[in-house]
């Protein structure tokens, strides 16, 4: 049944996303305790971010990551919590995860530019 | 402990019932099911439930006491009665059909449903099966093969009340136990069954049938080794 | 005792880590937005974030982060009992370890503002 392996491909997809998620977030977070001592400005990020590929990438993976690992979760949440369908839950857990992507990478590829990335 | 008396509020009717009360003479070492069994005997012939061995080997007494799932034949009163007062419903998860009884339908329809019948491939004439005990699959198998079919974990998995057709602590279980068993032959179709819709990937490991389950159980370790098998499967195309 | 059923510790487990996951989910598009705000005019974010600075905001944001670390270890706990064979107990441990871990994190980001 197609719907065991679509289900099973979303609970992967979950649990590496997980994984993925759980080495940015430690990095994003210790790099926010460093950035934030002594307060945080737009320059200060744009400095970071702007013009560096590596920190572009990172960013990219996390909320590529992110973009995946949320809507999935809502989506068990949605159909469990409330009276929606799971398709109906997806449905609507999708959009969110498209939202999110590109509110996402609008943000960070902004950014980059704007620190004279190319 | 003798003199004093127990409020039991029982639950009475179909699945749109009430709570009623009684109260029932204290005694020592008393369990659930002989306070229900004196109601039934002295105070209300009219009530339903249900028991057959009373010494916690068939598991058919099982009843939600002070909200958990529990046989009341193995439940002191002395242990669940804080201050003198007991409730006593039907278990939850599953339809009452009157007072202390509920419908197992759906409970053994899941466990049908997930493929939790043994396949034979071998036949009279062939030798037994050469399989070790130290076999890690089989110590696997028999960590689970224990289950009675109670229906305690069923009534007490939040996942189950949420999603009807979720198949539930037991049945899945009981596959894990197939799935590690070298003469069956029905893996496949088995694991088409336990990943669809309301399968293995449904348990959020909240562990509830653990807690519950009277012959120590975990179904929960079960689910996650049905979780790790089909995730396999389906990365090698064959599920 | 209404819901005596869902008094043990795997269940408070589940409770915290699907709380944290809505509560991150629904924060997340916000916190996007924001930084994008660097895109239209820098001022706008730089007000923004000295606005973040006082006190009850920075406490949000600390909040925040408790969440998003218990969401962390909740689910690196979550990873362990699913893939790794089961051990009684030390799925705990993950989860107590890691939290308090995090939560010196947390302090050092309470420091710093």
């Amino acid at each position: 049944m197609s719907d065991a392996r679509a289900e099973t491909r979303l609970w992967l997809a979950q649990r590496i996303s997980a994984a993925v998620l759980a080495v940015c977030v430690v990095v994003h977070l210790a790099t926010m305790v460093a950035a934030v001592q002594g307060g945080l400005t737009t320059a200060e990020i744009v400095g970071r971010v702007g013009g560096n590929v590596g920190w572009l990438s990172f960013y990219g993976l996390f909320i590529l990551a992110a973009a995946v690992h949320a809507p999935i979760g809502i989506r068990s949440v949605l159909s469990e919590m409330t009276q929606m369908s799971k398709e109906r839950a997806g449905l609507l857990a999708g959009i969110f995860g498209l939202f999110l992507a590109v509110l996402g990478f609008r943000a960070v590829l902004g950014i980059y530019q704007l620190g004279g990335g190319g | 402990m003798s003199g004093a008396t127990l409020s039991v509020s029982v639950w009475r009717g179909g699945g749109d019932g009430r709570f009623v009360e009684y109260k029932v003479p204290r005694r020592e070492s008393q369990t659930v099911l002989d306070v229900i069994t004196h109601i039934q005997r002295h105070l209300d012939p009219g009530l339903s439930y249900r028991f057959s061995c009373r010494v916690g080997v068939c598991g058919s007494c099982a009843m939600t006491v002070n909200g958990k799932a529990r046989w009341t034949c193995r439940t002191h009163v002395s242990r669940v009665a804080d201050d003198g007062r007991l409730r006593v419903e039907p278990l939850r998860n599953l339809a009452v059909v009157k007072d202390l009884a509920v419908d197992m339908t759906d409970f053994f329809d899941k466990w049908a449903k997930a493929k939790g019948a043994f396949a034979p491939t071998a036949t009279r004439g062939d030798d037994f099966a050469a399989i070790s005990p130290n076999d890690p699959k089989r110590e696997q198998a028999s960590a689970g093969i224990e289950c009675i079919g109670c229906g305690v974990c069923y009534g007490t998995c939040d996942v189950v009340g949420w999603n009807p057709d979720y198949l539930g602590p037991a049945a899945l279980n009981r596959a894990w136990t197939l799935v590690n068993d070298a003469r069956d032959g029905a893996g496949a179709q088995r694991l088409k069954a336990v990943a669809g819709d309301g399968g293995c990937l449904g348990c959020h490991s909240q562990q509830g049938c653990v807690q519950s389950c009277p012959k120590h159980l975990n179904p929960t370790a079960s689910i996650a080794g049905l979780k790790r098998t089909t995730a396999l499967a389906a990365l090698k195309g064959e599920l | 005792m209404k819901a005596g059923y869902r008094d043990h510790p795997a269940y408070w487990a589940f409770v915290l880590h699907r709380v944290s996951g809505v509560v991150l989910a629904l924060f997340l598009p916000v916190h996007f937005y924001v930084l994008g705000l660097a895109l239209d005019d820098a001022s706008v974010l730089d007000g923004f974030l000295a606005w973040t600075e006082s006190a009850p905001v920075a406490f949000a944001e600390a909040g925040l982060v408790v969440l998003l670390a218990a969401h962390l270890t909740g689910g690196l706990r979550l990873l362990a009992v699913e893939f790794l064979p089961w051990r009684d107990g030390q799925k705990s441990l993950i989860a107590i370890a890691g939290g308090v871990s995090l939560c010196a994190g947390l302090m050092f980001l309470l420091n710093a503002t």
